[in-house]
């Protein structure tokens, strides 16, 4: 591996060849290559996932549409569910937090390197190994292929009786592998944050990053494991002869519903919060001022952790359990509204009073506080049972979750490839495409899942490969569907601002946006070793510090 | 360096207010253009015709309320922060104060939410308890629904019927009320029964028994259909409810709790229909069929559909639908039954006397 | 921001950090313990529910000569531990033997417990609730037990060859770690399946 700058291969560059710079970056256990290794990785299996989507809404476009038959269709949400969870997002915030916690913390590596190798081509096997399926999931009655269970994969439709052939196995065991890879990334995180921050970076003083990461990381340690559990008893259940989840048997659907959702839910925390973490870097600088409420950012973030275990059933309140049980759900559900409204004031609070710069990562940010905004008040509207008994099972909650997850988490993600990608790459991307990229994002992102409330409303359930003409949703379905090629194109565009920048991009120098963390103080891209001399820190904004010495932060650390 | 303002960047904040204002009314103009239209009604869950349903409808509205009060408070200090603040070409180069935080406003902003959050759940606990622990009256007419891939069958115990798709319950007067109480089981995968306008949905899960209550306030037609992913044709398992007044559910009644028709024109189908696999699945009342994995045909002619709403109840449809299920719903659990045209045709004219 | 060196501040020992060895493994154990919870969860919530088959009072006998090896292990391998720290070689290797010896003991008694279910009684992990829940969970107990023996065994063969010394006691630390977390899992598992699931 070259002593100095990290570029993304390259070849040709002091006469290596090719296959050294390929068998560099395989080999690799430096935490910034694979961090970029994970955030290409995403980027591919993003595209792949997005085309399954429009499948799905090409579709949907009008009623009883044969654009694709109900078992490819089946497959195409399955497969997209999983992609886009599994091979998308949690592979980029791990991407993003191998790059830059160890560069924020002042260390030169995360804790355990070949760990951290070994974890990011485990989940890459996984991704292969959920699409092998396509071609190597034949079984009886040719019943194999691509697995079509939805991406919970309820029990029983996941037995042997209703699922013959491999498809569920792929699923199955896809996402334990990569599973297996996702703890041993979190332990190598929280290995990280607690042993390895440089001299002074008390975690009071620790980036707002690397608190949230460590959240998350100690969320997944939990809850993935559940999911593991559940997996290895579904494995138990079809070849084994187990039962725990056969109903003939005595088994019960609702317990894999409760292990998959005790899962499920922190899932979806393990996937904001890093999300979270990039709009409480991006937001102040942009704002030029410091994070408002630092500690009450890290109290609401652990308490969102802590809360989030107790909010699982909110998935499952048409299952009929209990009025007692119910009501237990819908406390937990509304109770985490607060420490997460907390954090929308606190950024509020942050651009309050300050001088607002729009360049193309805080508009992604800002977007992502409106839309967050609206995705968490359709989520207290799900939270409240009753509604959720006309709500649940439809289109209006797929609205809501892609409103969170792509109105909220992969906007900041979007948001952070701007902001980081002159570190990595030591180039700046091109304001006028950034610009262009986020307009329309916004306006087909708004089309597509702001409407795709409506047919919800109308009573339009999910999973459908097609619906009835007459019950008033074809017009909705039609314009959601524009909407995601209004997305594609931008997306588009953002790929080839990627690529092109890469080569004809101004360079971007150590510190482009005058920021004030510790991965600025390095050159872009950083070198191999990150510090020559290990920082001492004595306040949360050493380079403000630096910058200031007249009003530095540690006067009033 | 310093980050440099181009024109126009406050421009951002007024452009994303306008469309979200225009989006919200997009969004209240669809809501206001789902009407009931005839025979096809919308499944809107905001055209309540059964207590739960209205009582939905009712917490709905108070919780789009606060929610939409929320909105626009907060909404509009953003809009406020990106103008206000937004960095101008000729502002001073000094960074702006270094503000930490507040203890007091966020105390503030902790306070108010955990109250409303309270107001919330006390409103929808109440809700949650009168529909789902409303004691059932002795009036109630019970319906044991059963989930199937993909079809969907109703028995009423106390009247000994068994039908299929096609549920019918009587209106029920808010003065004498006779709502229907549903018990809900499934054969095999999970499903959901989701019928809009007369409540919200409850999940049919295999080896567990669960209950939900309508009392349709009005006659008529409502639809809806499976609500839980249940394999390949989750989609068609469509649901019809007719809602009868006293004397028309009566009649309904006392049609199906006769035997099947006995015509002997079409004894050359009903010996087909026999002699076949057919009665492994499927039970025709006082015949030899007495088949449980299928719906029960004994009065299939009083249905409008076949196949769960799948295709409309003629004779072409249902020649085709036993000769090549595959063509009207593929990826059920029906099979093609290769029978001689002769056979099929008289099949089929046996099965058109099942009134 | 000081340019101070890594080494002054940290040789003035005013910079100390837990040792990432233990950070890495409690994390393990964290995840470990939520796999076995939930294989617990299940147990318990399938006890008494089998339709049919052999039931945990009439199959079950309780394995103490077995626990009290399982248990005794974590003394020993404490022992160990603290001879290695004190630089007594023949003292670590001696106890850490045992450990393994007593490991051993303890999956032999589960292989022929589950010889004696199978053989004698009918019940297999297809026969019942119990026996699906009974063989996952005491299973993947005996898998945890029997990759702690393999590393156990690794370490000895190390310690043998001369490569343990004091230097190492951290690392072993970490291995011991793991091995008091296997002990404690099988008192939560006794506990379920020998006295509450009866």
């Amino acid at each position: 591996m070259s002593s100095d700058a990290i570029a993304i291969g390259v070849a040709g560059a002091g006469g290596r060849s090719w296959v050294e710079e390929l068998h560099d970056w395989v080999t690799t256990v430096d935490h910034k290559r694979l961090g970029i290794l994970y955030i290409l990785y995403a980027l591919l299996f993003l595209v792949i996932g997005g085309l399954e989507a429009m499948v799905i809404r090409i579709q949907l476009m009008r009623a009883h549409n044969d654009f694709v038959s109900p078992q490819v269709f089946n497959r195409m949400f399955t497969m997209h569910g999983t992609t886009m969870i599994f091979f998308v997002i949690m592979p980029v915030m791990f991407g993003f937090a191998n790059y830059l916690v160890p560069l924020m913390i002042g260390a030169r590596d995360m804790a355990f390197p070949r760990l951290n190798a070994f974890s990011f081509w485990l989940t890459a096997f996984g991704g292969f190994l959920l699409y092998f399926s396509f071609l190597g999931g034949s079984g009886l009655y040719g019943a194999g292929n691509a697995p079509d269970v939805g991406w919970w994969a309820y029990a029983p439709l996941t037995s042997r009786a209703f699922s013959p052939g491999h498809s569920t196995d792929y699923w199955t065991i896809s996402v334990l592998v990569s599973g297996f890879g996702s703890i041993g990334t979190a332990t190598n995180i929280i290995a990280t944050v607690l042993s390895m921050r440089c001299p002074g970076m008390t975690l009071g003083r620790m980036p707002l990053m690397g608190w949230m990461t460590l959240v998350m990381s100690g969320l997944v340690l939990i809850t993935i494991s559940p999911l593991t559990a559940a997996q290895v008893m579904l494995i138990v259940d079809r070849y084994l002869g187990g039962h725990f989840f056969d109903t003939q048997a005595g088994g019960s659907a609702a317990l894999w519903m409760h292990f998959f959702w005790i899962f499920g839910h922190p899932e979806v925390y393990i996937l904001v919060i890093p999300a979270f973490a990039f709009a409480s870097e991006i937001i102040p600088v942009f704002s030029r001022k410091p994070i408002f409420g630092y500690p009450v950012m890290v109290a609401a973030t652990v308490g969102i952790g802590f809360i989030s275990m107790s909010v699982w059933a909110h998935h499952m309140f048409t299952i009929g359990m209990t009025s007692t049980a119910n009501t237990f759900f819908v406390l937990t559900t509304m109770a985490i509204s607060v420490p997460t409204g907390i954090k929308i004031f606190n950024w509020l609070g942050t651009m309050w009073g300050g001088k607002l710069h729009f360049k193309t990562p805080m508009l992604f940010c800002v977007a992502f506080l409106f839309q967050f905004l609206v995705a968490g008040l359709t989520g207290i509207m799900l939270g409240a049972a009753p509604f959720n008994w006309q709500l649940n099972g439809s289109y209006f909650v797929i609205a809501h979750f892609h409103y969170v997850i792509v109105g909220a988490i992969f906007f900041c993600i979007l948001g952070a490839v701007y902001y980081w990608y002159p570190k990595m790459t030591g180039r700046m991307l091109n304001e006028t495409l950034g610009k262009l990229h986020f307009w329309l994002f916004v306006i087909g992102f708004h089309m597509t899942f702001d409407l795709m409330h409506i047919p919800g409303l109308l009573g339009m359930p999910r999973r459908i490969y097609t619906y009835e003409p007459g019950r008033g949703w074809e017009s909705w379905n039609m314009l959601v569907t524009i909407g995601t090629f209004i997305q594609a194109f931008a997306t588009l565009i953002f790929l080839v601002n990627l690529v092109v920048s890469y080569f004809k991009g101004p360079k971007a120098g150590n510190d482009p946006w005058d920021a004030w963390t510790l991965e600025w103080s390095v050159s872009s891209p950083p070198p191999a070793y990150n510090f020559a001399v290990l920082p001492e820190v004595e306040s949360r904004r050493p380079l403000w510090d630096r910058k200031h010495p007249e009003d530095p932060d540690s006067r009033y650390d | 360096m310093n980050l440099r303002e181009t024109e126009g960047e406050g421009v951002a904040g007024r452009i994303a207010g306008i469309l979200l204002l225009f989006l919200s009314l997009l969004f209240a103009a669809g809501l206001c253009a789902a009407r009931p239209q005839g025979d096809n009604p919308i499944p809107n869950i905001f055209e309540p015709h059964s207590t739960p349903a209205d009582s939905i409808l009712h917490l709905s509205i108070f919780v789009l309320t606060i929610t939409g009060l929320i909105f626009l408070v907060v909404f509009t200090l953003l809009v406020y922060a990106i103008v206000k603040f937004r960095a101008r070409a000729g502002d001073s180069p000094h960074e702006p104060p270094q503000v930490y935080g507040s203890t007091q406003i966020e105390l503030a902003w902790t306070v108010i939410p955990t109250l409303i959050v309270v107001v919330l759940f006390l409103a929808t606990t109440r809700v949650l308890h009168a529909i789902q622990d409303a004691p059932k009256p002795a009036s109630a007419v019970e319906v044991i629904a059963i989930g199937h891939q993909f079809w969907w069958e109703f028995r009423y115990p106390e009247l000994g019927i068994v039908t299929a798709n096609e549920l019918h319950i009587p209106v029920s007067d808010p003065a004498n009320p006779t709502p229907t109480y549903l018990k809900l089981l499934s054969a095999d995968t999970d499903h959901s029964f989701w019928v809009p306008q007369l409540a919200g949905k409850t999940d049919l899960i295999p080896n567990r028994v669960n209950r939900m209550w309508v009392d349709p306030h009005r006659t008529g037609v409502f639809l809806g259909q499976c609500a839980q992913y249940c394999g390949t044709q989750h989609a068609k398992m469509l649901l019809k409810v007719s809602v009868d007044s006293a004397e028309d559910f009566k009649s309904w009644v006392n049609a199906q709790q006769h035997p099947a028709m006995q015509d002997d024109s079409v004894s050359a189908g009903r010996k087909v229909f026999e002699t076949t696999a057919c009665i492994n699945c499927h039970a025709v009342g006082g015949t030899p069929a007495t088949g449980r994995f299928g719906p029960d045909l004994t009065h299939m002619m009083s249905r409008n559909t076949i196949a769960a709403g799948a295709a409309e109840n003629t004779r072409e449809k249902l020649r085709l639908w036993i000769q090549n299920p595959e063509a009207i719903k593929p990826g059920s659990l029906m099979p093609a039954m290769k029978l001689s045209d002769t056979d099929l045709d008289a099949l089929v004219s046996y099965l058109e006397t099942l009134r | 921001m000081s340019e101070a060196t890594l080494s002054m501040a940290q040789a003035a020992g005013a910079w100390k950090l837990p040792y990432r060895g233990k950070v890495g493994m409690a994390c393990l154990i964290i995840a470990e313990s939520a796999i076995f919870t939930i294989f617990v969860v299940a147990y318990l919530y399938y006890a008494g529910r089998s339709l049919s088959g052999p039931t945990p009072r009439e199959v079950l006998e309780t394995p103490i000569f077995f626990t009290i090896c399982l248990l005794s292990s974590s003394l020993t391998i404490h022992f160990a531990e603290k001879f290695l720290e004190r630089g007594s070689r023949g003292g670590f290797l001696g106890f850490w033997l045992l450990t393994f010896i007593l490991g051993g003991l303890f999956l032999f008694g589960t292989g022929h417990e589950w010889h004696r279910l199978i053989y004698e009684h009918g019940l297999t992990i297809s026969t019942n609730l119990f026996g699906t829940t009974y063989y996952s969970l005491v299973g993947l107990h005996a898998f945890h037990v029997t990759v702690g023996l393999i590393m156990l065994g690794i370490v000895f063969l190390l310690g043998l060859a001369g490569r343990v010394g004091a230097e190492q006691s951290a690392r072993v630390e970490v291995l011991s770690m793991y091995w008091h977390f296997v002990d404690a899992v099988w008192v939560v598992v006794f506990t379920v399946v020998y006295i509450l699931g009866r």
